[in-house]
């Protein structure tokens, strides 16, 4: 495949067409789940083919795209997609969240805060927050129409009662402008307050399932909570073992067979300036980290 | 360890290479031509020209080459390839009467005009492996007969197709069987439109048609064991190649562009009544590009177990019944996408996990010891 065979970002125009006024539609309504005629894209449904086409679709030869997949721009799936855009729209594409104009995201919000101008392009497998407590999209569908939202209640407080938690870790479901209830997409639930009042456009591409969905710029998005159970975002109770971070979401990673562990920041570009900053975690600088790894 | 999760870049690349030599497999081993596949492994082609809705033999044939003979990936590349071809309009709708039949049976009938005619089947085959073949000679037997053309029941009236009638329309004669007024709406158009439910029966069929071979059958089958039963006949099952033609604005008239071939299989199916339809038989319907019975077969019985609403018959809760349930998971490639994703980087979520399993079962733990 070479860039001249197909058009800029692969998709055609009346395509682009077509995914922008649904996404038009989406952030005029938004956490409203806005049906689209999802293409078949080259990469399998489930690899973000959502996403991508919702990137394709925003991408202008000036913007500078960065893609990550659980808070990284070095897993696989990543590095496809940036390559699928590089050698389709031949678009500079960076790793700095700072320097992106698009962000194409699966699984996690940069902890870095995003700007005015930048758009997050989320990757979602199944848009419908409704979906595990009912399974037909008749009905789900039945229900965002009439607000009826008591169920999801039911499961948060059915939850609370035989746990003493609501045992939703990531996916966390939120309300949207005090209006539709939203899949966040599978980020844990220590990213949905970065949801809320952000400057930057977010923008939800589910391909499979056919739906499009935004949050405009500033939106007031809440996690589903109780009074007496407030949302509480949550994360591993560590520091980042190579930029001592303590507010960032943290992988963990198993170094041998004997239990031990090490925690790391999931997103590789904010560990990465704190390490070039001078931050030291626990087992010292990234290469320590890689010395002892080998 | 972390290293593990780095060099995503260079793994995809080597990767790659080293899937392009397993693909090539023993190279002391001659390649496989394109042509060879499409002429010798035909009904794999079908399959794939059917599921990927695109009918180019060729390209199937590539598809299946290029995915080492993995049906649902060779659909993928079909499929993801035809999304990307102009549309430049619909064809007439095609006549299956004016069908060049290579094998076409009824079940409900001895002898009927057009005759049975058994064609190139596999049905009375019996299932020993050929050891001639693996010996790289030809099967034992004679070669097969040229096809002689099939005399037309009205005496050919000097056209060139000879026309065979449709079981159906004998029945049809005596009002025994349902009737469906011939529109000319254009049908709804699944890749270029989101799937929207209840669905029309157009676009019902449409997914059929394009649907899993395996989930059809199933479906199909739990329909005959009982979990919505619909009584069903095969009264045709019919295989041939038609013309396809399409209307030109600037001529005028309908110009054939190609032939394609195609199974199309109506069943008779029982029918006592309802409170809005008289006693009479009723029909399911398949139609599936190439030589693909067992789709086309089973896709009709799945298309009358949808059909219990129009009917006025009873939901009995059978999965076949269910067309959300049908339709929503009747497509191969979102399927296997949709699985196999899992094995994708899922460090996120479930580290998120983790820590809430840990928190539950710490407290859970807690309160065993107090208890005790």
């Amino acid at each position: 495949m070479t860039a001249q065979d197909y058009n800029f970002a692969y998709l055609d125009e009346q395509t682009k067409r077509m995914i922008r006024r649904a996404i038009l539609k989406g952030v005029a309504v938004p956490g409203y789940q806005v049906p689209f005629a999802s293409r078949e894209m080259p990469m399998p449904y489930g690899w973000g083919t959502g996403g991508v086409q919702v990137t394709a679709a925003c991408l202008t030869p000036d913007d500078t795209l960065k893609v990550i997949d659980q808070g990284a721009d070095d897993t696989t799936n990543a590095v496809s997609i940036r390559k699928f855009f590089q050698r389709t729209a031949a678009v500079a594409v960076t790793e700095a969240t700072a320097e992106a104009t698009i962000i194409q995201t699966r699984h996690r919000i940069p902890e870095a805060a995003l700007t005015e101008g930048q758009i997050l392009v989320y990757q979602v497998p199944i848009p419908e927050p409704l979906r595990f407590l009912e399974p037909r999209e008749t009905e789900t569908r039945k229900m965002h129409e009439l607000e009826e939202y008591g169920l999801m209640h039911v499961k948060l407080y059915e939850d609370i009662a035989r746990h003493g938690h609501i045992a939703t870790a990531y996916a966390y479901p939120v309300k949207v402008e005090g209006r539709y209830v939203m899949d966040p997409s599978p980020i844990p639930r220590f990213d949905n307050p970065k949801l809320s009042d952000c400057p930057a456009i977010q923008l939800f591409g589910a391909g499979r399932e056919q739906r499009i969905y935004a949050l405009p710029p500033y939106t007031r998005v809440v996690s589903l909570d109780f009074e007496d159970h407030p949302f509480e975002a949550s994360k591993a109770p560590h520091d980042c073992d190579l930029c001592g971070a303590s507010d960032s979401y943290l992988d963990e990673v198993i170094t041998d067979d004997e239990g031990g562990r090490m925690f790391v920041c999931s997103d590789t570009d904010f560990c990465r300036g704190r390490v070039a900053a001078g931050h030291i975690g626990r087992l010292g600088a990234p290469d320590l980290a890689q010395e002892a790894a080998e | 360890m972390y290293v593990a999760v780095k060099g995503g870049e260079r793994a995809i690349d080597a990767a790659h290479e080293w899937l392009a030599d397993e693909r090539r497999g023993d190279t002391c081993i001659p390649a496989l031509s394109v042509a060879q596949i499409r002429e010798q492994l035909a009904l794999a082609v079908n399959r794939v020209m059917a599921e990927g809705s695109l009918y180019d033999p060729d390209l199937a044939a590539l598809a299946i080459k290029q995915a080492r003979g993995d049906l649902i990936e060779a659909v993928f590349l079909i499929r993801a390839y035809r999304t990307t071809l102009p549309r430049f309009g619909a064809s007439v709708p095609v006549d299956t009467a004016k069908m060049a039949v290579s094998r076409r049976v009824s079940a409900t009938f001895k002898d009927l005009p057009g005759g049975q005619i058994l064609g190139p089947t596999f049905d009375y085959t019996h299932r020993l492996l050929d050891f001639a073949l693996m010996a790289e000679g030809e099967a034992a037997g004679s070669p097969p007969p040229t096809p002689t053309p099939i005399p037309s029941p009205q005496g050919g009236g000097g056209a060139a197709t000879p026309q065979i009638p449709h079981v159906m329309s004998f029945l049809n004669r005596d009002g025994l069987i349902e009737t469906d007024a011939a529109g000319d709406a254009t049908p709804p158009d699944l890749t270029r439109e989101p799937m929207e439910l209840p669905a029309s029966r157009p676009l019902r069929l449409q997914s059929l048609t394009r649907g899993d071979e395996g989930f059809i059958l199933s479906l199909a089958y739990s329909t005959q064991r009982g979990y919505g039963r619909t009584h069903a006949f095969v009264g045709e099952l019919r295989i041939g190649t038609v013309a396809v033609e399409m209307d030109i604005p600037e001529l005028g008239f309908a110009v054939e562009i190609g032939e394609v071939e195609l199974t199309e299989c109506e069943t008779v199916n029982q029918f006592t009544g309802s409170k809005t339809e008289p006693p009479q038989f009723t029909r399911g319907y398949g139609l599936v590009f190439g030589q693909t019975e067992r789709k086309a077969i089973a896709m009709s019985l799945v298309d009358r177990a949808l059909r219990w609403r129009e009917l006025g018959e009873d939901f009995v809760g059978a999965p076949a019944q269910d067309e959300e349930f049908v339709l929503m998971h009747a497509d191969n490639v979102q399927a296997t996408g949709f699985l196999e994703h899992i094995k994708l980087p899922h460090y996120v979520d479930f580290q998120s996990e983790l820590e809430l399993i840990r928190r539950l079962r710490a407290e859970a733990m807690a309160q065993k010891e107090a208890a005790e």
